[in-house]
């Protein structure tokens, strides 16, 4: 019935419709002033004193990510004495190959990028060891046997996150019995396994805590939503809600509320992030309270790279300072939050 | 005995089967389960939590269904729902009155607009550029969550509006609202379809579109249609999913949820080849897989199993399904009586 022409057709449309799909969600993802490499190599190795820095970003999947990105890109600026190159990888890891790559070919002094996943690195982290190009990883850790193969990484230690809100939840609550369900994230990620982890090392002698029901909510809002209502049906005897991310908690509060009770005072909320609707919700009274995870890695990367540049040495595992706030502390804090 | 090998062999017994194992099992481990009580006035248990959950990805079937009857596939619904979200809060969120019901109006309006141009888009490329529905779809299915993207600038826009809340989380004679919208429009697609000869010529479309244009049926006329009604009920569960969490999550809003549809639609025994559709199948699709989500928290699934045990089920209630396995069915039972030779469909 389909001619054969009728199926070139098909197959031609449906290659412009991939095309058209990722310029547009390129677009989508770079909204401020970024370059991808491509389009800035022209400038070369970067002119003068500047030092030219390569960065590949994991994508635009958060608003913790857009705030990310944002203090990278004003970091490292041509008045800061920094040529940067971005690129968003659109959460792919043969995208940040490709780009790194690209960096590597363009002879850029230092390279730096956050690792979409853990392994798989070796092969092109290799290329820039021999090409003499030292490489800092931020955010998220890979996976390898061969240390050399970047300077140093620097991000938050999530299993302290988890361990800080486990201690607040000993002091704080867990004063008398109580009944905790925990919200995870994203099934094998990271953050989740290693929030989880945390919270269970820190309340593990404190008898008083019970852990009555673990399900994933996928780091978002309607997941934590949905999953906190069964949460609410199955067990009529919740004390706390311990979620990994703070959209997961705004939409365990939606929950909460459509069952008539009130966030923050029946249910106790804790979770991690510090967003600012997650914030804005601790101001308000329905969660009570907040471990930061600092996204504004850029002034930290900008020191690295300089100290680096004038032929010091970084430690290999630098931890950020992480902020962790009750509700006064948010009311105070919540004005002037840059994210 | 034949009774009963007539109910087992209708196509909805075995969802439904699977439907009050899952009902069952859950009221097991939670004894309140079936439980429905007044509070705040109006009904809460959770039967209405599954009514309500159910909403959004019934209207998306609902389209989906249609679309499907005449041969077609529309992949672009969660994308499509993405942008609801994003063009309907955006607009709220920038204007100076956002708890204005004429706001809200508005902003729901402009959204509608959108999504319908995006149907109309659908239904031109493949009702008259004769694109294959698959590829034809994947267009807004990837470019879709970047346009809305481009629209919320890459945040998740919040917004607080008491009328826009109303949609999902509201109640109406103490019954959730979003279940009525969802209602509503099941009924009325029940009726143009089977009280109008409209269902017959998307059927009719779907068994054989040239046959049907030489009968006279107006072939592209109804299958432009089909998408830009698809359209538009992803649009409106686009208006639900946003208002359940009062915010546009253009990354994740109906993040997959055309498999869902796809499921339920074939689930409820409508082929992916097209012609004969059955609205009430879907229904009993969607409940099957809201229920499923549901009784998986409630049973305390392991976490790192939850995807396995979702996939078991379905399959299983597809294999009881399919033909093939039933006449083996049959035939074991049958095993005693002399039967005559009979050759595997």
């Amino acid at each position: 019935m389909v001619s054969k022409k009728f199926s070139m057709r098909a197959a031609a449309a449906g290659v412009a419709v991939l095309a058209l799909g990722l310029s547009a969600c390129s677009s989508g993802g770079d909204d401020d002033n970024t370059a991808d490499p491509g389009s800035s190599s022209s400038e070369g190795s970067g002119g003068g004193d500047t030092i030219s820095v390569g960065f590949s970003q994991v994508g635009s999947e958060s608003g913790w990510r857009a705030a990310n990105t944002k203090s990278i890109q004003e970091s490292l600026t041509k008045e800061n004495g920094f040529d940067l190159k971005f690129s968003d990888a659109q959460q792919k890891q043969e995208n940040q190959i490709q780009a790194i790559r690209s960096y590597i070919a363009q002879g850029v002094k230092y390279i730096a990028f956050s690792p979409v996943v853990e392994t798989g690195w070796d092969a092109v982290l290799q290329e820039a060891k021999a090409a003499n190009i030292p490489v800092i990883l931020t955010d998220r850790a890979v996976d390898t046997q061969d240390k050399t193969l970047y300077k140093t990484f620097i991000g938050s230690d999530f299993v302290e996150e988890g361990k800080r809100i486990g201690e607040w939840v000993n002091e704080n609550v867990a004063t008398e019995p109580i009944n905790v369900v925990e919200l995870q994230g994203t099934t094998g990620s990271a953050p989740a396994i290693d929030r989880k982890q945390g919270f269970e090392d820190a309340t593990k002698s404190n008898t008083n805590v019970k852990i009555i029901a673990s399900q994933t909510g996928d780091f978002t809002r309607d997941g934590g939503k949905k999953v906190m209502e069964g949460f609410l049906q199955a067990n009529p005897d919740i004390d706390l809600v311990y979620a990994h991310n703070d959209d997961m908690a705004l939409g365990a509060i939606e929950a909460i509320e459509a069952a008539g009770k009130v966030p923050g005072k029946d249910i106790k909320i804790v979770s991690i992030d510090g967003v600012k609707d997650g914030m804005q919700a601790l101001a308000d009274g329905k969660i009570n309270y907040i471990v930061e995870c600092n996204p504004l890695l850029g002034p930290d990367l900008a020191d690295i790279i300089k100290t680096l540049d004038s032929g010091g040495t970084v430690e290999p595992r630098i931890v950020t300072h992480d902020d962790a706030f009750d509700q006064a502390a948010a009311k105070e804090a919540l004005p002037t939050r840059q994210y | 005995m034949t009774g009963l090998a007539q109910l087992t062999r209708h196509r909805l017994f075995w969802p439904i089967v699977a439907l009050v194992v899952l009902l069952l099992a859950s009221t097991l481990k939670s004894h309140t389960f079936l439980e429905i009580t007044v509070r705040d006035g109006h009904l809460y248990g959770a039967p209405i939590d599954i009514v309500r959950r159910s909403s959004i990805t019934l209207l998306v079937a609902l389209g989906m269904t249609l679309v499907i009857a005449t041969r077609g596939i529309d992949l672009s619904v969660g994308a499509v729902m993405a942008i609801a979200g994003a063009v309907t809060l955006t607009q709220i969120a920038s204007s100076p009155d956002p708890g204005a019901i004429s706001t809200v109006a508005l902003a729901m309006l402009t959204g509608l607009a959108v999504c319908l141009a995006i149907g109309v888009f659908n239904g031109f490329l493949v009702a008259v550029l004769g694109i294959q529905p698959i590829i034809a779809t994947l267009v807004i299915m990837t470019a879709g969550r970047g346009i809305a993207m481009l629209i919320t600038g890459g945040q998740i826009t919040t917004v607080t509006s008491a009328p826009y809340k109303t949609l999902a989380s509201g109640y109406w004679l103490g019954l959730p609202v979003a279940a009525l919208i969802a209602g509503f429009f099941f009924a009325a697609v029940a009726f143009v379809t089977r009280r109008t000869a409209l269902g017959v010529l998307i059927e009719s479309v779907g068994i054989n579109p040239t046959a049907s244009r030489l009968a006279g049926v107006r072939a592209r006329t109804i299958i432009w249609t089909v998408y830009v009604l698809c359209a538009l009920f992803a649009c409106i569960a686009g208006f639900l999913q946003s208002s359940n969490i009062m915010a546009a999550d253009s990354n994740n809003a109906g993040l997959f949820i055309e498999l869902d549809a796809i499921l339920a639609v074939v689930i409820g025994g409508t082929s992916l080849a097209g012609g004969k559709f059955s609205l009430t199948g879907t229904l009993v699709g969607v409940l099957v897989l809201t229920t499923l989500t549901l009784s998986i928290t409630v049973l305390g699934i392991p976490v790192n199993a939850v995807s396995l045990f979702k996939a078991l089920v379905v399959i299983v209630v597809c294999l009881l399904q399919s033909p093939v396995v039933q006449h083996k069915l049959r035939a074991r039972r049958r095993q005693a009586a002399p039967v005559p030779v009979e050759v595997p469909a």
